[in-house]
């Protein structure tokens, strides 16, 4: 660490993790209500393990990119961050903010809460994602406006560079997009057009340009490859993330009411939008084949090549799988979907999450973490093949055949139980793996303690 | 990359083609906005219509079902419940609706429950009209078949 300041990122970090571990929890949960339906019923409805598991991804998601922009902002501007209280305060803020909203899922019936907190003024809650009070939404849009302008401070003071450029393009950009989770429409097919400008255009849009410039900090870092051809790559890949994903949102808008010729350009533009994400992997390899350093973070490295390996097959592979629209009036809202969900959120912004660990880590703990790189991928990737299996026998059962010979949805689910059996148990593997990722957290502390 | 292709030029392509592309679609998200009057069935989506997508956000339906093919893939696809359980009759269905609503939860051992939302007839009525107006959107003929 270069600038004292960066330690703020360390809370987020920390946090993140926890959050983490209560994501894989409560997917565990649903894993099983799949096959055992009354499981925890009803205590722990189904909904309400699913805003709770997809929730906490996101807000760990938002703690791990803030806290790797606080991390990476200071040392890119070679200035002290802005002020360093004000992001601790906003850490409180929103982990607080973030606790009681979980906890109002888990403790008070949705309709409860939604009265509790006068959703019927502003109406934004219920929508999938988007499940959050509205007084928390606009909590986060507070959070989010002190994060930038406290990161905008230290870039305008400091020094300017692609990188650092690239990143608050992307975190305005997250912000000014979620705040077209405030519009609710009481139209039904317009709701779910601009729902899409959160969702959509998020991970295959702005979150790419965070994501892509994280990678190219940790690339110079570990490899020591020259700047100027890091942000030349950065740019490329920005630039096709943001020519093929904007008009890529069309793959959405097949089926819930725009008319006919969005499924001409959804499926021309998404079927490029592979293209940035194996620019990202190859970028990771290339870089990594001309280091003219070794880093002591060995780990880090593999985690950046991982990543850029697991978004391509995620997001670039199992996402044209199904883009085209004639394949997407079969599989559109299977467990086809889920699976690709899956492995394009863990391979494009999980493991960039984390990956963020500086230097100083020893051998034995590199180690350690590395085997919770694998156990955790590995599973990742078996979990996406069951999904994959379960979808396409749900659509060759439930929506090829014609109505009155197609099985219906329950039934379909018997038939595939298996397939949800072995997701449940991969899952158990990968939270072996999160937790041996954790304990290498700590193998450092001993190895200090019995040298000192 | 060969040397001949300068970070400049590609700092304007980014540049250039985000400009390009954010302006195309928001033309082009004004063209849908045009045609939609045609398409989303906005005759239909009466006062009852429209408490009944509260009621249906304010107890997390999505949270399960999908509706058009979006939200969890736990239990059925709602945008055709109109024409699978109501033979699209409103009378029918909202009859259907009664009773559905009202049967929750099964209690069947190991299979999928749905809670009992304890909703109020005129809340269950208004449901019915959500869905009713949700199951005339025009989808381009999605889903496949009748069961979603
Ligand atoms: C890192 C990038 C990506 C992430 C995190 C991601 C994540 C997701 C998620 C969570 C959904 C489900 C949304 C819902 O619940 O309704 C989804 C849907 C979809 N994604 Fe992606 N995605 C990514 C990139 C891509 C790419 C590059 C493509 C195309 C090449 C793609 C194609 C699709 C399609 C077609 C759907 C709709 C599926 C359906 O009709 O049910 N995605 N994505
Ligand atoms: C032990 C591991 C996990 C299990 C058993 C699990 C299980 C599930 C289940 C059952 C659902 C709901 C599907 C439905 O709506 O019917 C779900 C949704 C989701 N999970 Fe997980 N999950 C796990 C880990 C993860 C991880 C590590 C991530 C991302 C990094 C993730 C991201 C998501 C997303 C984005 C959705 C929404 C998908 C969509 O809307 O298409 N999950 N998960
Ligand atoms: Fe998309």
């Amino acid at each position: 660490m270069q600038y004292q300041s960066q330690a703020v990122a360390k809370p987020y970090f920390i946090f993140a993790l926890m959050l983490f571990a209560g994501q894989v929890l409560f997917g565990l949960i649903m894993g099983l209500q799949y096959v055992i339906g009354d499981f925890l019923f009803p205590a722990i409805p189904f909904n309400v393990a699913r805003m709770v598991h997809t929730n906490l991804l996101i807000v760990w998601l938002l703690f791990g990119f803030m806290g790797a922009a606080y991390y990476l902002i200071p040392e890119e501007s070679q200035r002290e961050l802005h002020s360093p209280k004000l992001a601790i305060a906003l850490f409180w803020i929103f982990a607080v903010a973030g606790t009681l909203t979980i906890l109002g899922y888990l403790l008070v019936p949705y309709a409860g809460l939604a009265k509790m907190t006068g959703n019927e003024l502003l109406p934004t809650m219920g929508r999938e994602f988007l499940e959050q009070p509205t007084i928390t939404k606009i909590g986060i849009v507070i959070v989010a406006l002190g994060f930038l302008y406290n990161l905008g401070m230290t870039v305008l003071k400091g020094r300017k560079t692609v990188i650092n450029i690239v990143l608050m393009t992307g975190l305005v950009g997250l912000a000014v997009m979620f705040l077209f989770s405030f519009y609710n429409p009481e139209n039904l097919a317009l709701d779910k057009y601009f729902w899409w400008w959160v969702v959509h255009l998020w991970v295959e849009g702005v979150w790419e340009l965070i994501m892509g410039s994280i990678l190219a900090y940790v690339l110079i870092k570990t490899t020591g490859v020259d700047r100027e051809v890091v942000e030349k790559w950065l740019y490329v890949i920005i630039a096709m993330a943001l020519i093929t994903g904007i008009l890529g949102t069309g793959h959405h808008y097949y089926w819930i009411g725009p008319p006919e010729y969005w499924k001409i350009l959804g499926s021309v533009f998404s079927a490029l939008e592979p293209i940035p994400f194996f620019l990202m992997a190859v970028f990771a390899f290339n870089m990594a084949n001309r280091r003219r350093r070794e880093h002591p973070n060995r780990a880090a490295l593999l985690w950046a090549m991982g990543c850029g390996v697991m978004a391509f097959l995620g997001a670039g592979v199992w996402g044209f799988l199904h883009t085209l629209a004639p394949v997407n009036y079969y599989t559109h809202g299977t467990q086809i979907t889920a699976s690709h969900g899956h492995m394009a959120f863990y391979g494009a912004y999980a493991m960039p999450a984390l990956r963020g660990r500086p230097d100083g880590n020893s051998n034995k703990a590199q180690v350690v973490e590395m085997w919770g790189f694998w156990l955790m991928t590995i599973a990742m990737v078996f979990i996406t093949l069951f999904l994959t299996g379960a979808g396409i026998l749900q659509v060759w059962l439930q929506r090829v055949p014609e109505s009155g010979v197609a099985l219906g949805f329950m039934a379909t689910q018997d038939q595939i139980g298996l397939f949800y059996w072995l997701r449940e148990i991969t899952g158990v593997v990968f939270l072996i793996g999160l937790v041996v990722y954790f304990v290498s957290f700590f193998v450092d502390k001993d190895t200090e303690i019995q040298s000192a | 990359m060969a040397d001949r292709f300068t970070k400049s030029m590609a700092r304007n392509i980014y540049l250039g083609g985000s400009v390009f592309f954010i302006l195309l679609f928001l033309a082009l998200t004004f063209d849908t906005m045009q045609a939609m009057p045609q398409r989303d069935n906005r005759a239909q989506l009466t006062e009852a219509a429209a408490r009944g997508k509260l009621v249906w956000e304010q107890n997390n339906c999505i949270g399960c079902h999908t509706l058009l093919g979006e939200g969890a893939y736990f239990a059925p696809e709602l945008g055709n419940v109109f024409q699978r359980r109501g033979a699209s009759d409103s009378e029918t269905f909202k009859a259907f609706m009664h009773a559905w609503m009202n049967a929750q939860p099964t209690g069947v051992p190991g299979r999928r429950q749905m809670p009992q939302f304890n909703l109020t007839d005129q809340e269950i009525d208004d449901l019915a009209a959500f869905l009713e107006y949700s199951a005339g959107i025009s989808t381009n003929d999605w889903p496949p078949n009748i069961e979603g």
